[in-house]
């Protein structure tokens, strides 16, 4: 026991000077230990609601503490290579060692940052936002436990770990999602999630084998420094593998074809909808590309079809989203459509651009689901003191609630202009630069399809927001004045996260834009991580051009996308703002092409006809037939054989002695004559 | 051929005559009688057999005399009291043995 | 010559007594003819030099065992009927074929010389010799008392349980 917590606090390295991990361990077992109370205190203390409401935030706060720490030493150092915490030996089989071993380089700490960090102020909304339920420690346990396995899986050294870390956040995300369980509905959506990052984890662990027999190792620094050497640039082997490892990213990052999990996941409670399923775990898949920089970079198919994934998800669900009346739904598929984004920059190799667009949409996301959960958390409550049993997250309930909620109004338009890539703010820059990277590096229908997409974007925004704040409130009357700001437990993180979608995009200023002080501070910062897939794709012939498929500079491209998006903004919200729109108790479903559009272009009915109905009946052949018939029967058949061969041994039972007598000497008789002849 | 030789075909075809006599016949005494018959067939083998395989054959014949009264004695001890329950001895009658 | 004769005789005697044993109607019939085959064969050790066994199985075979199941035949009054206890025509053939069956392999295994013990045997002389010096119960007696003294005084004991067994089994049972 004391060994292994003083192997918390060992440092083993591999970086000559400079940069030593401060308090590893202790990183990864504050949430752990945080989750081990709240647990113990869902089952013991079960009403007490202090206890969770300190130890769960505390427990996140310390972490971020600490990943600051880390982050100023490292900022100190600059290290080029990265620090190895190795903490035990978890199996050593033959030739493979895998370690428990944790990596602190530039991408893990920025990543640490962001999960902690938003961590922390999702955990702090949660105490007001869960105030009323039953189930308060066992969320904050879950939660906590999440964290952890979202640490894991970023700060792991090898493979194994960071899928240990992928695993256990869909184990959370599944008890998170389904965490009013008592509604079948809500279960059945968490056994959704589950199933469908299952396909993805095959596509991750047949991966891991490939990886492993042909490296012989599962360790990042060994397998990425090996990789250009071992792999045949564009061969069968680096193209499976990458592909393998993007299907997994499919499930977990919710792209086509494995999204279908992501909008149902909206059942569970919104801060986990803001932390799960918008800042940190959906982005495990993006982490995970650019963390193999090297290998997709050995693989320019896989690259492709990346990059064509990513851009096709980007632009389908966004045409999803401008349909949806529900707000969670509207901004779960703006999640997709945003981490599309992303997987289009690491597709076409600029992983820098796409972290950057990760950590930009953690703060401006995070802040839209929260401000929604508030919206929500009022209308619940309004509804609830008049007895009504209306759908608290259909916006066609909403409306007008500007003047009834002013500081959530506020922040959420600060969210919207920074989704929809308006300067200053921090979507600008970060979506900014993916559009410029498509353009540049020569993609023209990626290129397009990107600024088709954010145009998209900030429609759909807008509408949300017109359809929430504006306009005339349809609550009815009665439940009209119970509707109030949230308390500031609630609304302080949201401004927190404004802050941060506002200055968030000024870590990466390009040079090209006149008037701005150019700052290259993300580029910088990661470029010791991303620097070998840069220099394999260099090799082979990447090319930076300095104009857009259709001329111009970055400078003329940056402003045309922000006046677009701004002009976007404005034109659908005079368009919508006076439309009249029904409460959703009275309204109708759309039809024609927006029908396809609100109903999701049918594509949960496709999987159902085309998949799982075959499989159904196929399963229940293997009961029928095979469980049922052929191996139930064949036991039975034997049984009853038996019973017969014993009923025919029965006949033999005469009670005759001279019958005995007979078959006695006949034996004999047989016996001597197969001895003799 | 020599004695020893007739002797063993006669012990064999005395000792065939006795299984027939067993497969033959419902009384169960006669039955009994039979197997003495065979036994004694047996004894003849074992006597030609002493003057090739040891002398001691002729002890072994000894015992299979003594062993012969003793299971002599018991069984028809046995038949007698089956006798008293069944007024006969039909051995095709004796079928509580029946499952 | 002699020896010729009167081994013919008495396997004649033998096997005539057996087959009559065998298919007698009367049970007193089939025990005196088993008697007289017992006789027989008493002839036929005597001319095997095994005088001992001989005089034993007239003694105790046929005159204690015999006796005994003529005590019983007659004690339990049968023989009195006309119904013939030989089974149907069915059984007879059954039976004759597989006591035939019996009877060819055993001559069988004689011919394919499994009995391999003919050749060495001791000469008549050998047999002679211990006659003289022995006596004819003395070459029966020595290996009994000396080898095989246990097994002759477990076999009193057997002839204890026998006794035992038998008066347990055939007395009447107490009102």
């Amino acid at each position: 026991m004391v060994n292994f917590l003083e192997s918390f606090l060992r440092v083993a390295q591999h970086a000559e000077a400079g940069y030593h991990p401060v308090l590893p361990g202790l990183i990864l077992l504050l949430p752990l230990v945080g989750f081990v109370i709240n647990g113990l205190g869902a089952f013991l203390w079960r009403d007490n609601k202090r206890v969770p409401s300190v130890v769960g935030p505390l427990a996140i706060i310390g972490a971020f503490a600490i990943v600051v720490a880390n982050f100023l030493a490292m900022q100190g150092a600059m290290p080029h290579e990265p620090a190895i915490v190795s903490l035990w030996t978890w199996m050593a089989v033959g030739d493979l060692s895998i370690g428990v071993d944790l990596q602190f380089d530039q991408l893990s700490i920025l990543m640490m940052l962001v999960v902690t960090g938003v961590s922390a102020v999702i955990h702090v909304y949660s105490i007001g936002y869960m105030r009323a339920d039953p189930g308060y420690s066992r969320y904050f346990a879950y939660l906590n436990l999440f964290v952890f396995f979202m640490l894991i899986l970023v700060m792991g050294a090898n493979f194994p770990i960071m899928f240990v870390g992928w695993e256990g956040v869909g184990l959370c995300s599944y008890l998170l999602i389904g965490f009013w369980y008592e509604n079948r509905e809500f279960a059945s959506a968490g056994k959704k999630a589950f199933i469908v990052n299952r396909i993805g984890d095959f596509g991750f662990l047949v991966a891991m084998l490939l990886i492993f027999t042909h490296f012989g190792t599962l360790n990042f620094v060994e397998v990425f420094a090996a990789a250009p050497e071992a792999l045949v640039f564009g061969g069968g082997v680096a193209t499976l593998t990458t592909l393998l490892l993007f299907l997994g990213a499919t499930g977990k990052s919710a792209q086509i074809p494995l999204y279908v999990w992501l909008p149902d996941a909206m059942a569970g409670p919104t801060p986990v909808s803001a932390l799960i399923h918008a800042a940190t775990m959906v982005t495990a898949g993006v982490y995970m590309v650019a963390r193999s920089g090297v290998l997709f970079a050995m693989a320019p198919v896989s690259q492709a079809i990346v990059a064509a994934v990513g851009a096709g998800t980007a632009l389908f669900a966004a045409t999803i989203a401008t349909q949806q009346y529900d707000i969670k739904k509207v901004l779960a598929y703006s999640t997709v459509s945003q981490l599309g984004y992303m997987f289009l920059a690491v597709g076409i190799g600029a992983f820098t651009a796409g972290i950057f667009h990760l950590m930009t949409h953690a703060f401006f996301k995070a802040l839209l689901f929260l401000g929604s959960g508030a919206v929500i958390h009022a209308m619940h409550e309004a509804y609830h003191q008049v007895h009504r049993h209306d759908d608290p997250n259909d916006m066609r309930n909403h409306g007008g609630l500007k003047n009834l909620m002013p500081i959530t109004w506020v922040t959420m338009w600060i969210g919207t202009v920074a989704i929809a890539g308006i300067f200053p703010f921090a979507g600008f820059f970060s979506k900014d630069e993916i559009i410029w990277s498509a353009g540049s590096y020569g993609y023209v229908v990626l290129w397009v399809v990107s600024i088709i997409t954010a145009i998209l974007t900030a429609a759909y925004m807008t509408r949300l927001m017109v359809l929430t704040f504006h306009g005339e409130n349809r609550s009815g009357a009665d439940a009209k004045p119970h509707i109030r700001e949230v308390s500031a437990v609630m609304w302080v993180p949201l401004a927190i996260l404004a802050v941060l979608s506002l200055v968030g995009g000024w870590l990466q200023i390009p040079e090209a834009l006149p008037v701005l002080p150019a700052v290259d501070a993300l580029h910088h910062w990661l470029e010791p991580v991303m620097e070998p897939a840069r220099h394999v794709m260099m090799e082979h012939g990447f090319h930076q051009a300095h104009e857009a498929p259709l001329g111009g500079g970055e400078a003329a491209w940056a402003i045309i996308s922000t006046v677009l998006a701004l002009f976007v903004v404005i034109l659908t919200f005079r368009a919508l703002v006076h439309r009249r729109y029904s409460p959703a108790a009275e309204s109708e479903a759309p039809t024609g092409i927006a029908g396809v559009l609100y109903n999701k272009w049918y594509v949960d009915e496709l999987y159902d006809r085309v998949i799982i109905r075959p499989l159904l009946a196929m399963w229940r052949g293997c009961w029928r037939i095979v469980d049922d018939g052929i191996i139930d029967g064949s036991l039975n058949a034997l049984a009853s054989g038996t019973r017969m061969v014993g009923w025919v041994g029965s006949l033999f039972q005469t009670g005759r002695v001279a019958g005995y007598m007979f078959w006695f000497v006949s034996g004999v008789v047989l016996i001597l004559a197969l001895l003799l002849l | 051929m020599d004695i020893e030789t007739y002797t063993l075909i006669l012990s064999a075809l005395l000792f065939a005559i006795g299984t027939a006599g067993v497969l033959l016949r419902r009384n169960a005494i006669i039955m009994f009688m039979c197997i003495e018959l065979m036994l004694n067939a047996v004894n003849l083998t074992l006597v030609v057999f002493s003057r090739s395989l040891g002398i001691e054959a002729q002890v072994f014949v000894f015992f299979v005399m003594a062993v012969a009264a003793a299971e002599a004695a018991v069984g028809l001890a046995i038949i007698i009291a089956i006798f008293r329950h069944y007024e006969l001895v039909d051995v095709d009658r004796f079928n509580l043995l029946k499952w | 010559m002699i020896a010729d004769f009167f081994f013919v005789l008495f396997a004649v005697m033998a096997i005539g007594g057996a087959t009559a044993m065998v298919f007698a109607r009367n049970p007193l019939a089939s025990l005196l003819y088993l008697v007289m085959a017992f006789f027989a064969l008493s002839g036929i050790f005597v001319l095997l030099d095994a005088h001992f066994i001989a005089a034993v199985n007239l003694i105790v075979y046929a005159g204690a065992i015999l006796v005994l199941f003529l005590f019983v035949i007659m004690l339990l009054n049968l023989g009195r009927t006309e119904k013939t206890d030989l089974r149907g025509p069915l059984y007879r053939v059954i039976g004759i074929v597989v006591a035939g069956t019996f009877f060819g392999l055993l001559i069988v295994m004689l011919r394919g010389g499994h009995a391999t013990s003919m050749a060495g045997g001791m000469g008549q002389a050998t047999i002679d010799a211990m006659l003289e010096s022995q006596g004819a119960v003395g070459i029966v007696a020595e290996p009994m008392f000396r080898s095989y003294l246990v097994p002759f005084e477990i076999t009193s004991l057997l002839l204890l349980v026998a006794i035992v067994g038998a008066i347990v089994l055939a007395r009447r049972k107490a009102p």
